[in-house]
């Protein structure tokens, strides 16, 4: 399996656009009018439409039944839609912010994750549990990590994390289909936010109708053949930036990689364009550390270090807390100047 | 459960201008953070206290050095209130290397030990179980100290909070937890989503007392806090105390409040502390109306300079981001 060129698998049968949030919610939307099996339910999912617009319009479409607002006790309604998808519900449950994963992390990991294990497989837990993640507006230590690499470490749950309207919303149906817990993961920076820093590839064509996006297929985001860059959520809209403008000065042709889930992870899709071009950049705004940058080098090296034409940068969130601060908190992200570097020192630029 | 009115007595003049100094600093201090916030020069989210007064001060007037307090996303008032310097908090929200936590928490996380503060917390529900332990730590000091959670009524909803009130007496721990029921959890009404009529009506269910107080009235709370926190101290367990009041400004600055309505004017004008305060201490004759405006010039003065000074202070440098995550390493 390799990743497919572009994100559409068929010609686009529209020009309509939208953001990212409201590609989302269509694709919600979408699937709760064809399955009366599913419900949204989280804190002001209702009628605030999701504190980062993942559940506009939901409300006065489904009604307060199947679009649910919640008491700020995650454990209980996370809980709940665990124990709903085990009866054959199909839930979709939010989690405000991924940081708030500490208060109900057990009814997650140990539960929702490994139900279907411990049964022996005779218990499908087909929800989805969606949260919010990312820095980059001074939110903080509590309120700015990405932490899918914990996810992704946890055995049980696929990890889905969409960059772009496209695979936000076919991502979404695939999630909602699938009999898997599926931890969907969506950067406040991706989803067009009139109140955020806004990258122009938050707001793009998304067909009207209902389609998927396979879940554990990589994309290119950008053919090059100078470098590989592996990256994933809003990062990928920072690595394809810096690219097209290195490419544009001569500097580097690099190929951008956007994995959309950690897991699965697309590994042929990583080892393919790494084979090819012999030199690897990985950008993750998780902690540096025992995460996704350390597995996709590791899945290079496991296979044949020998491909590997220069050592391999690797552009994280050092292992600190976010920084409040602007001035820090920019230094820790993956941001443009760093990813220039990594490419720059890769291509021995 | 009782219901605790208010009493204006046992508090000497002193006493009484201390009590309006902490409720103005906090009100000057959240009205200018307001309105600095819409200049767009204070990076990331704050949660302003305006309103709450008299919870904070009412509470933090009975402690002193031995004593602990943890806090919310909405922590600025308990700051103050516990003695953080107001111009060292104001450099953390503009983010500064000379604010209290260096830059590096924020509105949020303000913190600051050697005044017995915890810190403000960005988890709902955080503080209470921090609280039981700082209470076991007074006990084990044997000195009377006492941990006091202050938590807002979406944290009552959470099981970290209803843990913690259980533990506490299951060890009649010397702590006492503050419920501030603004009457919204970020959106979410507390009618709605508290399924008891009250938040203190849960302690009941703890075997603590639970004590429901007009949180605009600062004699209210501070009676009803002494008490709580003698009985602590004494050994008698901890307190489950409800405030019942308004935030005059929406959950984070920024938020169109479009769940509710506009009751604020309405509170401004009828039931300020501040205000409250003034026409009940000068009503008697206690303190003179001229005494008071004294401390808002003085108040008012703190707080310019706290700004200009944040605004002019210098901001974190890249050495500084690596440090403090571990204390050797």
């Amino acid at each position: 399996m390799t990743a497919t060129e572009t994100s559409q698998g068929a010609a686009p049968t529209t020009t309509r656009r939208l953001t990212t949030a409201k590609a989302m919610s269509e694709g919600i939307a979408q699937e709760m009018a064809a399955n009366p099996e599913v419900f949204y339910l989280g804190e002001d999912v209702g009628a605030y439409g999701g504190i980062f617009g993942s559940t506009g319009g939901l409300l006065d479409q489904f009604g307060p039944q199947r679009v649910i607002d919640t008491p700020i006790s995650e454990t209980a309604f996370i809980g709940l839609a665990v124990g709903a998808a085990t009866e054959g519900m199909r839930p979709i449950a939010e989690l405000m912010f991924v940081d708030f994963m500490g208060v109900c992390l057990d009814q997650i990991y140990n539960h929702m994750a490994k139900i279907h294990y411990e049964s022996g497989g005779n218990v499908k837990v087909p929800m989805v549990l969606t949260t919010a993640v990312g820095g980059g507006y001074s939110d903080a230590a509590q309120h700015s990590q990405c932490l899918w690499g914990l996810f992704a470490h946890l055995p049980g749950m696929k990890v889905v994390v969409p960059s772009t309207p496209y695979d936000a919303k076919g991502l979404m149906i695939s999630a909602i289909r699938d009999d898997n817990p599926v931890v969907y993961m969506f950067h406040k920076g991706v989803m067009g936010l009139p109140w955020m820093a806004k990258n122009p590839r938050a707001t793009d064509v998304v067909p009207e109708e209902a389609y998927e996006v396979p879940i554990g297929k990589a994309r290119i985001a950008r053919p090059g053949t100078d470098c590989t860059v592996v990256t994933i959520s809003l990062s990928v809209h920072h690595a394809t930036d810096v690219a097209d403008r290195l490419a544009a000065d001569g500097v580097a042709d690099a190929e951008v990689i956007d994995l959309r889930s950690l897991v699965p992870l697309d590994r042929e899709s990583i080892w393919e364009s790494v084979a090819r071009t012999g030199r690897l950049v990985v950008v993750d705004e998780d902690y540096l550390s025992f995460g996704m940058s350390g597995e996709v080098v590791a899945t290079v090296t496991d296979r044949d270090p020998s491909v590997l034409r220069a050592p391999v940068q690797r552009v994280a969130v050092p292992d600190v807390p976010i920084p409040y601060a602007r001035g820090l908190e920019h230094a820790v992200l993956p941001n443009a100047g760093r990813i220039e570097a990594a490419i720059r020192a890769v291509v021995g630029a | 459960m009782t219901q605790t009115t208010s009493s204006t007595t046992g508090l000497t003049s002193d006493r009484l201008l201390e009590a309006y100094r902490i409720m103005r600093t906090i009100r000057e201090f959240e009205e200018r953070v307001h309105a600095e916030f819409a200049t767009g020069d204070i990076p990331g989210f704050v949660h302003l206290y305006a309103g709450e007064e008299a919870s904070a001060a009412g509470v933090c007037m009975h402690l002193d050095d031995r004593d602990a307090i943890a806090s919310t996303h909405r922590g600025h008032g308990h700051c103050i209130a516990k003695g953080v310097d107001p111009t060292g908090m104001m450099a953390e929200i503009y983010g500064k290397i000379t604010g209290t936590c260096r830059g590096k928490g924020g509105s949020m996380h303000i913190a600051d030990l050697s005044k017995g503060m915890l810190g403000a917390n960005g988890i709902v529900g955080g503080g209470p179980p921090l609280i039981c332990g700082t209470a076991l730590a007074a006990k084990f000091a044997g000195q009377g100290g006492v941990g006091v959670a202050f938590f807002g009524d979406g944290a009552s909803n959470q099981g970290t909070t209803l843990e913690a009130l259980n533990l506490a007496a299951v060890w009649n721990l010397p702590a006492v937890f503050v419920a501030e029921n603004n009457g919204y959890a970020e959106t979410t009404s507390s009618t709605w989503s508290v399924a008891s009529d009250n938040i203190a009506d849960r302690a009941a269910a703890f075997g603590m007392p639970g004590v429901i107080v007009d949180g605009f009235d600062f004699f209210a709370v501070h009676e009803a806090a002494g008490e709580a926190i003698s009985r602590a101290r004494a050994g008698g367990g901890p307190t489950l105390i409800e405030m019942k009041f308004t935030r005059y400004y929406g959950h984070f600055e920024g938020d169109q409040q479009k769940y509710r309505a506009d009751e604020v004017a309405q509170a401004r004008e009828h039931l300020d502390c501040l205000l409250r305060f003034r026409t009940t201490v000068t009503g008697d004759g206690r303190v003179s109306a001229q005494a008071l405006d004294a401390v808002d010039a003085d108040v008012a003065a703190l707080i310019d300079e706290a700004v200009a000074k944040a605004k002019a202070d210098p901001k974190p440098g890249d050495d500084d981001l690596t440090t403090d995550v571990y204390i050797t390493y």
